[in-house]
């Protein structure tokens, strides 16, 4: 990790921290940070308001909470495939050198 | 970019199954001889495959104010082309469909589509456009935020072509704002993210990347390559 990639994963946080900033007080209710996909199918029913989706999800997650744990799950799992082998291959190196 | 379970009509999602379809098979074939043949690519193809399932399942905020995910399938183009990709993105979006109530496996054939192979083939395309002219950093950055960026407008397409309304510009533009706008920022994080990433696979093994053929060896001069056999 050199400094330029600290600087760079700095300006990342820095993109995210923004909307929160730029729409500080703002939430849910007033129709602030909800999803891109939700709002896609709103204007779905809006163009075509005779649409019925013809398939229900097989399942979907009881609650918001059961949501949060399978999305964290998700990059979970993820991160230590990543996490891994980049250990792996930097202590090999090492080993190497 | 997910589109909803039940969101499109089965015309559409038994046309999007099909161009898919043809793809991951094309896909499959190729990962069965990338591993026979560099059995050593195979970290990386898990590592291509790990990073879009963190990257798609993180929802960020965006300057519009409403929140969407990067996809991560910039890296897997890159590093073994867009039908591999789309294997990979199988495996994420099939993850999301059927636990997450996320996408769907009706609409499982559209999003392959828009987040498998139209971004990683625009990535891919940028990538070697590019390649040997810059560094292969700032080229992976460029060619990872196309890829985000374009799987955000083929879903606007596509869902313009399932649902045109009177005025198919009208609502082609529509749907661009609500995806190709929010996803400007998260598009440029996601190209930032992985040149970070790529710096690091480049400096630990910069053999397996010019194994892909994806770097020139002008760029890894100045790194020691692992001695042989200690490499695996």
């Amino acid at each position: 990790m050199e400094t330029k990639h600290i600087i760079m994963l700095g300006i990342v946080v820095l993109l995210m921290v923004a909307p929160l900033i730029i729409y500080h007080g703002k939430g849910e209710k007033e129709g602030y940070f909800g999803g891109a996909d939700d709002a896609a199918s709103d204007t779905i029913e809006k163009l075509d308001p005779n649409y019925k989706p013809w398939f229900q999800p097989i399942w979907e997650p009881p609650s918001g909470e059961i949501e949060s744990l399978l999305f964290a799950l998700q990059a979970a799992i993820g991160a230590i495939i990543i996490g891994y082998f980049i250990g792996y291959y930097t202590a090999l190196k090492r080993s190497n050198t | 970019m997910h589109i909803m379970e039940g969101f499109l009509p089965p015309m559409w999602c038994a046309f999007w199954y099909i161009l898919s379809g043809i793809v991951v098979a094309y896909g499959l074939i190729q990962i069965k001889k990338l591993v026979s043949e560099k059995p050593e690519v195979k970290p990386l193809l898990a590592v291509a495959g790990a990073y879009m399932f963190i990257l798609s399942s993180l929802k960020m905020p965006s300057v519009t104010g409403s929140c969407s995910h990067p996809c991560g399938n910039g890296l897997g183009a890159v590093l073994f082309g867009p039908a591999v990709t789309a294997v990979l993105s199988v495996i994420v979006l099939f993850f999301q469909a059927t636990l997450l109530a996320h996408g769907g496996l009706t609409t499982l054939g559209a999003n392959v589509f828009s987040m498998g192979i139209m971004g990683p083939f625009a990535g891919w395309l940028v990538y070697n456009a590019l390649k040997g002219k810059i560094n292969s950093t700032y080229n992976i950055g460029i060619a990872a935020m196309i890829a985000d960026w374009i799987t955000y407008i083929t879903t606007s397409v596509q869902l313009t072509l399932a649902f045109p309304g009177s005025d198919p510009i009208h609502t082609l533009t529509i749907f661009l704002s609500i995806f190709a706008v929010t996803q400007i920022p998260l598009a440029i994080a996601e190209g930032i993210l992985t040149m970070v990433l790529w710096d690091k696979i480049k400096e630990l093994r910069p053999d397996i990347l010019l194994k892909l053929g994806v770097i020139d060896e002008s760029e890894v001069s100045t790194n020691v390559v692992p001695a042989p056999g200690g490499g695996n």
